[in-house]
């Protein structure tokens, strides 16, 4: 195999890698802010649903939980699984781990915030919801934007764990072209293709950064 | 009718009275100063008249209506959803700390609850916000952020927050205490300078000067409960045995 048919593979399933990437980012993000008002809800049985929801998630391995989304349909229900449903797995298998970790990471920013913001926009006139996104959530995000950093940059990693579905992202089809040539060559590329992605989303999270920091 | 009504309010936090049984009412355009110890209870009766507290047991009523109730059997009572929305237009609060939005320009904060909470039209609220900007001496800051002003600045935009939803009555709390004694005199005058915008203001406060020179009227607190109340002069010449240990107190620091 020549080294740019090589690259050709790999790079299709760089585009499957970056799907996943970006997906998993689309449903997890307001997915973790659900969870997060579920977590701080007054409610306290729904409170402790999202408490368990968010130690099972955090306290298990990804890929087992891939799998169990993967797999869990056909020994419970005997669906048909396979074909469309290994991405669709993935995806929500990202998704609901993912949502765990931000919907912390949320929590965290939204109790930081004193209490003289809340009081202010109620006086003013603000309802829940107008305060919540008008005054509240822009500020938090400034605060938790270097921890949700953090987790990107462990996403575009974390992606190669679609390998134990089989699904044929950068990382399946490179340990496949090294197993079947017997060279490492392949996985070099990969780390370099993870590597410039992830300098990617890093000079892309600081431009954010740089973009709130005109205020403090 | 008074324009606030506060009756027999009661208050208390984990079992510790801290409004016992005060009644307080407030006419169109009237300028009421609230001194007192600290812990008397001042900040909770502020809080309790803006809504941000909860009252135990009384009324406060906003022109007649109802902002909060106290059963006989306990239950209390709050306005919902455009009722109370209309009672919170009556009044605004200025906060010791400022609590201005860190996220939004001077403009911005002064304009974005006109704008999206009474549904004004834009071009009027900033044409409004900027004659409140220059009347407050902040007339070149519209684009700046709060963490670029001094405190004194800070409060003088917090004011013209207040200010730009037009309310009937104005509430202070402490509106210098945070500030370095060099930047309370400017804030202190721009309060003044609302004295004749027909706005009824209530102002707790340590500058006792300044009580005593812009108030129609002067409520001593003291361990929860009204302890005088009068005309400044009578108030701040009483021989009353608690304020005199109070002013004494203040002098000296
Ligand atoms: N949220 C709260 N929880 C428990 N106790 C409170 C709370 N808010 C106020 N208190 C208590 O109520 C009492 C009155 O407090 P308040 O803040 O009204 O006093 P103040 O007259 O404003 O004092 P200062 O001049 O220091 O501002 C104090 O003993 C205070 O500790
Ligand atoms: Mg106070």
């Amino acid at each position: 195999m020549s080294f740019s048919v090589m690259l050709e593979q790999l790079s299709s399933g760089m585009v499957k890698s970056l799907g996943i990437f970006v997906l998993t980012l689309v449903f997890s993000l307001p997915l973790g802010l659900l969870v997060a008002f579920g977590r701080m809800s007054k409610n306290r049985l729904l409170q402790n649903i999202i408490k368990v929801y968010i130690s099972v998630l955090r306290g298990t391995p990804l890929m087992l939980q891939l799998l169990v989304v993967y797999f869990g349909p056909y020994y419970l229900f005997g669906m048909r699984i396979g074909g469309t449903y290994r991405f669709l797995a993935i995806i929500i298998g990202f998704s609901l781990n993912y949502a765990a970790y931000f919907a912390e990471i949320y929590r965290s920013g939204i109790e930081s915030m004193p209490v003289g913001q809340y009081e202010a926009a109620t006086v003013l006139g603000y309802n829940k919801i107008q305060c919540f996104f008008r005054i509240i959530f822009p500020q938090v995000v400034k605060r938790i934007l270097p921890a949700v950093t953090n987790e990107v940059i462990t996403l575009v990693k974390d992606t190669s764990l679609s390998f134990s579905l089989a699904y044929a992202e950068m990382f399946t089809i490179a340990k496949q072209i090294a197993a079947a040539q017997t060279t490492f060559m392949p996985f070099v590329v990969a780390a370099i293709f993870y590597y410039v992605f992830n300098l990617v989303v890093a000079v892309t999270m600081e431009k954010i950064e740089k973009k709130l920091s005109y205020y403090q | 009718m008074n324009l606030l009504e506060m009756n027999h309010i009661r208050k208390h936090f984990d079992g510790l009275e801290v409004i016992q049984d005060i009644s307080l009412s407030v006419g169109e355009g009237e300028i009421l100063s609230i001194i007192g110890p600290s812990g008397s209870g001042k900040s909770t009766m502020l809080r309790c008249a803006t809504m941000l507290e909860k009252i135990d047991a009384g009324e406060v009523l906003y022109m007649g209506e109802r902002a909060a109730c106290v059963t006989e059997d306990g239950r209390q009572i709050y306005p919902k959803g455009e009722e109370a929305k209309q009672i919170r237009s009556y009044f605004g609060l200025v906060f010791q700390n400022f609590n201005l939005f860190p996220h939004y320009s001077v403009m911005k904060n002064i304009t974005d609850a006109p704008i999206t909470i009474q549904k004004r039209k834009r071009d009027e609220v900033y044409e409004e916000a900027r004659s409140l900007l220059k009347k407050m001496g902040l007339e070149d800051k519209e684009n700046a952020y709060p963490c670029q002003l001094s405190g004194g600045q800070c409060q003088r935009v917090a004011i013209a927050r207040a200010l730009a939803l037009n309310p009937r009555i104005l509430f202070f709390d402490e509106p210098t205490s945070a500030l370095d004694p060099e930047l309370t005199g400017e804030v202190l005058k721009v309060i003044r300078s609302l004295a004749d915008l027909q706005i009824a203001m209530v102002i707790v406060t340590h500058e006792m000067a300044f009580a005593r020179s812009i108030s129609d009227r002067v409520i001593f607190m003291d361990k929860g409960v009204v302890a005088l109340e009068g005309k400044p002069d009578a108030v701040f010449d009483s021989d009353n045995g608690r304020i005199r240990e109070f002013l004494g107190k203040i002098a000296e620091r």
